[in-house]
């Protein structure tokens, strides 16, 4: 190996005289470190911040809205407030902490280490993509200090665009902007992942997670611009009244639903794929099996992402579309649940006579495996055009997408920062406290949307702040299980943050899991390998992990 | 150049990237993702386009004979001529040719700024005929008061291409200027070759706008 | 190694076969072909558009997987315009209005 800059930065991390090891958290010091960084493991560190933020303020709504609805009348908020509150909770959740978080945390972070490369393809357009986020999240931070938006997450016309009086553009420029830094994201993992990998890692070699991501990031670069020019119609509407989806001028509100609904069923996926990466690495590791049909599952992911664009008309049953096309995207939408049941019954049997160890990241996967399968099969419940022009707009609709996005994309993305967080910080944190925490996720995301099923059966329909008093013992039994998610959520939050300075020191691979990552130092170095990596295996080679010989290639 | 190894300074190259090919193909990967994002935020618009096309034919054959055809079709030479000009560009700077590849972007720059000319003055037009959508807006024929969908298509793609035209422009004015300065080698002119593949797909999407708005049955 | 480089002409061509797709588009709008015009207008620009993307930009003697990229973003591209008429063109089928 010749030496060159960058091989004598990195060669502090195999110091035998026990001086301190450089690793990328302290390489180099100070504020402006951070904001110009290049390095991908520190992007992916902004991200987790930023997203954090975004998501303790959803989470807050959150809190408001379970608040007003533990009472029938409507005794804490005005409507049009109550309106806002559910409004941003769906925006904020939505735009600026699962589509970008996901991703954009455990996937920038993992993704060169999982494939042997020492960055990602574009590093500059990453860390721009990081700027574009936090401008879109300022812009929307900005409307919500000037009362936020009243439309719900849809922004759907004829509302959006004639009737309300709120900050729709503001947001929308937000939303337009944050989905630039999606799509870059996606585009950086989609050439990172064709040209960036380690000598020998075939695709059939990569990790099922890099599958994951992978099929995220389609979505992202195919759907994402669909609803950039959606919303830049609308804001066109709103600003120079150029009626595009006007019915005074033979404009079809229904259109803006059609290029709306064409990125945003997709991007439930860009949500829920991340995290079902995550469970496969999961419940390989914690099973001490090779994945149950390995390439099964890789494809599923593929297929779910593009079968993800052949359904967004089942949200539009009962909105004015043409009864034939229901029919249609109804039919199409079961076919979604091939590849997610493929994906399931996978799981399950690598579990089966697995030797299962129950670590916190193996409680979170399980807990996903059930929450999701809770959803999803609600999903195919809604896709059938009957019931749902019966519980359309109810809290069935609303307990179904929890069970998938917080149920599933949340418990999995939680899995897997627990999973890699002793990669990351090089710290571990308390065992006891993590697993409780994952039981009283569990306990109480159950107990706040199982009942909702229920309200949504019984038809309480969505975005009211109120509703008839036979309906209250549901509410509260929904309010209370939010109290209780609310302290599971605080749980990690508290303890990760003493991780960092108090947690035992973690080895390189405190699971004994396969896969590169596991194979550099906790944390890694900059470079992330000290010698270039070459993979002779295919993934997942439990019971006795055979590690990749690590040779420099080519000297 | 992969048995560089791993770390490696060589010019032009970035630190995580083990060969010039690597390099260069990882930014064609990377524009060509980029351009298809393009391809479905324009889709967008083309999608609502062929639905008003097709509920209104009547008016949208009308409303499109108020545009002027020598104007549509001198810009369609102009812009294709500019794309000539940009393809040898990125040839100079593909062999090596730095002033050549300069003087051609100079010329591709001066081809688009005509294009935004002659359309400014195919806007200014439109406002003189009150044929923009909004309070003012007035057109006789058939089906008029689906008119101003027309219109409104007319002036969000347009206006769209344009605005990608003028940031095609910003961007050619920056690689003629590294250009000249030799910035662009044999070995890594991708920033040049980029931007050449995103001035050829402002040029694309006008080769579709072109027949979509100015030709519709002028028999 | 750098990439494949083609002949000027190659370029002065493709440059005189899209004057000549030009030419023949602006003729073909003032001949009556009834709904075929909108059909062969969009035709000429695909084959314009054909030249173009892979001369000009370089598709033909590039890697393989640029080809896949395009053609996948005009098949998605394709599925937003194929369900859209599926909407449009059967809305007044069942006779009864809104449905």
């Amino acid at each position: 190996m010749t030496t060159t800059p960058s091989a004598a930065r990195t060669a502090g991390a195999a110091m035998p005289d026990g001086s301190p090891r450089t690793h990328y958290l302290n390489a180099t010091y100070g504020l402006k470190s951070w904001l110009l960084t290049r390095d991908h493991k520190r992007i992916a560190l902004l991200y987790l911040v930023s997203i954090s933020v975004f998501f303790a303020l959803g989470g807050l709504m959150a809190v408001l809205i379970r608040m007003e609805l533990a009472t029938p009348e409507g005794d804490l908020f005005q409507p049009d407030i109550y309106n806002r509150l559910f409004t941003m909770h769906g925006v904020l959740m939505i735009f600026f902490f699962l589509i970008p978080g996901i991703p954009a945390v455990l996937g920038n972070f993992l993704i060169p280490l999982m494939i042997g490369a020492r960055d990602l393809a574009f590093p500059r357009i990453n860390l721009l993509s990081w700027y574009l986020y936090s401008i879109g999240g300022l812009f929307t931070l900005w409307a919500l200090l000037h009362g936020g938006v009243d439309t719900g997450w849809t922004f759907y016309t004829p509302l959006s665009t004639n009737y309300v009086n709120t900050s729709v553009i503001t947001v929308g420029v937000g939303i337009f902007i944050a989905g630039f830094s999606s799509i870059l994201t996606g585009l950086n993992f989609v050439v990172t992942i064709h040209r960036m990998r380690a000598p020998g890692l075939t695709w059939f070699r990569l990790p099922l997670f890099v599958w994951g991501a992978y099929a995220t990031s389609l979505i992202q670069i195919l759907g994402t611009p669909v609803i950039a020019i959606a919303i830049l119609l609308v804001a066109a509407e709103r600003t120079l009244h150029i009626g595009i989806f006007d019915p005074k001028l033979g404009g079809d509100p229904i259109l803006f639903q059609h290029l709306f609904w064409f990125y945003s069923h997709p991007a439930v996926y860009i949500m829920i794929l991340p995290s079902m990466g995550v469970v496969s690495e999961l419940v390989a590791t914690f099973s001490r099996k090779p994945i149950f049909g390995y390439k099964f599952v890789a494809f599923a992911s593929i297929g779910i992402a593009v079968l993800g664009f052949f359904v967004w008309g089942h949200h539009m049953f009962v909105s004015g579309q043409s009864i034939y096309a229901g029919v249609i995207f109804s039919v199409l939408s079961m076919l979604v649940a091939v590849p997610s049941a493929i994906k399931v019954f996978n799981w399950t049997a690598t579990l089966y006579k697995g030797s299962i160890s129950w670590d916190t990241p193996m409680l979170y996967a399980l807990g996903f495996i059930g929450l999701f399968t809770i959803g999803g099969l609600t999903g195919v419940m809604l896709a059938t055009l009957g019931i749902d022009a019966h519980v359309h707009d109810t809290y069935f609709i609303i307990a179904h997408f929890h069970y998938i996005m917080v149920g599933g994309a949340i418990m999995g993305y939680l899995g897997g920062l627990h999973f890699w967080w002793p990669k990351i910080t090089g710290r571990m944190y308390p065992l006891f406290w993590s697993k409780l925490s994952a039981i009283v996720i569990f306990i109480g995301f159950n107990v706040t949307f199982f009942p909702q099923f229920i309200l949504g059966y019984l038809g309480m329909p969505r975005r009211y702040h109120s509703y008839p008093p036979e309906f209250q013992v549901l509410n509260v039994m929904s309010s209370a299980g939010a109290t209780v998610l609310g302290l599971g959520y605080l749980m990690p939050l508290v303890y990760f943050i003493w991780s960092i300075r108090y947690g035992p020191k973690a080895p390189s691979n405190p699971w004994g899991a396969t896969g590169l990552e596991w194979q550099t130092t906790s944390p890694p170095p900059v470079e992330n390998f000290l010698t270039q990596p070459i993979v002779t295996a295919p993934p997942y080679t439990y019971p006795a992990p055979k590690r990749a010989p690590e040779v420099t290639r080519g000297v | 150049m992969a048995s560089e190894g791993h770390g490696h300074d060589l010019p032009g190259l970035a630190h995580h990237f083990d060969s010039y090919a690597q390099q260069r193909d990882s930014a064609t990967l990377g524009m060509w993702t980029f351009l298809v994002t393009e391809i479905l935020f324009f889709g967008g618009l083309f999608a609502a386009y062929g639905v008003y096309r097709s509920l209104y034919p009547e008016v949208f054959r009308a409303s499109s004979h108020t545009l002027s055809i020598q104007l549509g079709t001198f810009n369609t030479v102009v812009l294709i001529a500019s794309s000539l000009t940009m393809a040898l560009a990125v040839r100079g700077g593909q062999t090596g040719k730095g002033k050549l590849a300069a003087a051609l972007l100079v010329l591709t720059l001066i081809l688009g700024s005509v294009f935004l000319v002659v359309k400014g003055f195919e806007y200014h037009e439109k406002f003189v005929e009150h044929h923009v959508p909004g309070a003012s807006f007035h057109f006789e024929g058939p089906d008029a008061p689906h008119a101003q969908l027309f219109f409104s298509l007319y002036f969000l793609m347009t206006g769209l291409h344009a605005l990608h035209m003028i940031i095609g422009i910003v961007l050619v004015g920056y690689v003629a200027i590294r250009a000249a300065s030799g910035a662009y080698t044999p070995e890594n002119y991708n920033f040049l070759e980029g931007t050449g593949l995103y001035w050829h797909f402002v040029d694309l999407i006008w080769i579709f706008l072109f027949p979509l708005l100015y030709l519709i049955g002028r028999h | 190694m750098p990439a494949h480089v083609q002949p000027v002409r190659v370029y002065f061509g493709v440059f005189a076969a899209l004057m000549a797709f030009t030419a023949l588009t602006v003729f073909a709008s003032f001949v009556n072909l009834g709904h075929a015009n909108t059909f062969v207008a969009l035709g000429i620009a695909a084959a314009k558009a054909t030249l173009v993307i892979l001369y000009f930009m370089h598709v033909k003697g590039n890697t393989k997987l640029v080809p896949v990229v395009i053609l996948s973003g005009l098949f998605f591209l394709l599925l937003l315009f194929l369900f859209l008429a599926a909407d449009y063109g059967t809305r007044g089928w069942l006779g009864v209005p809104g449905r």
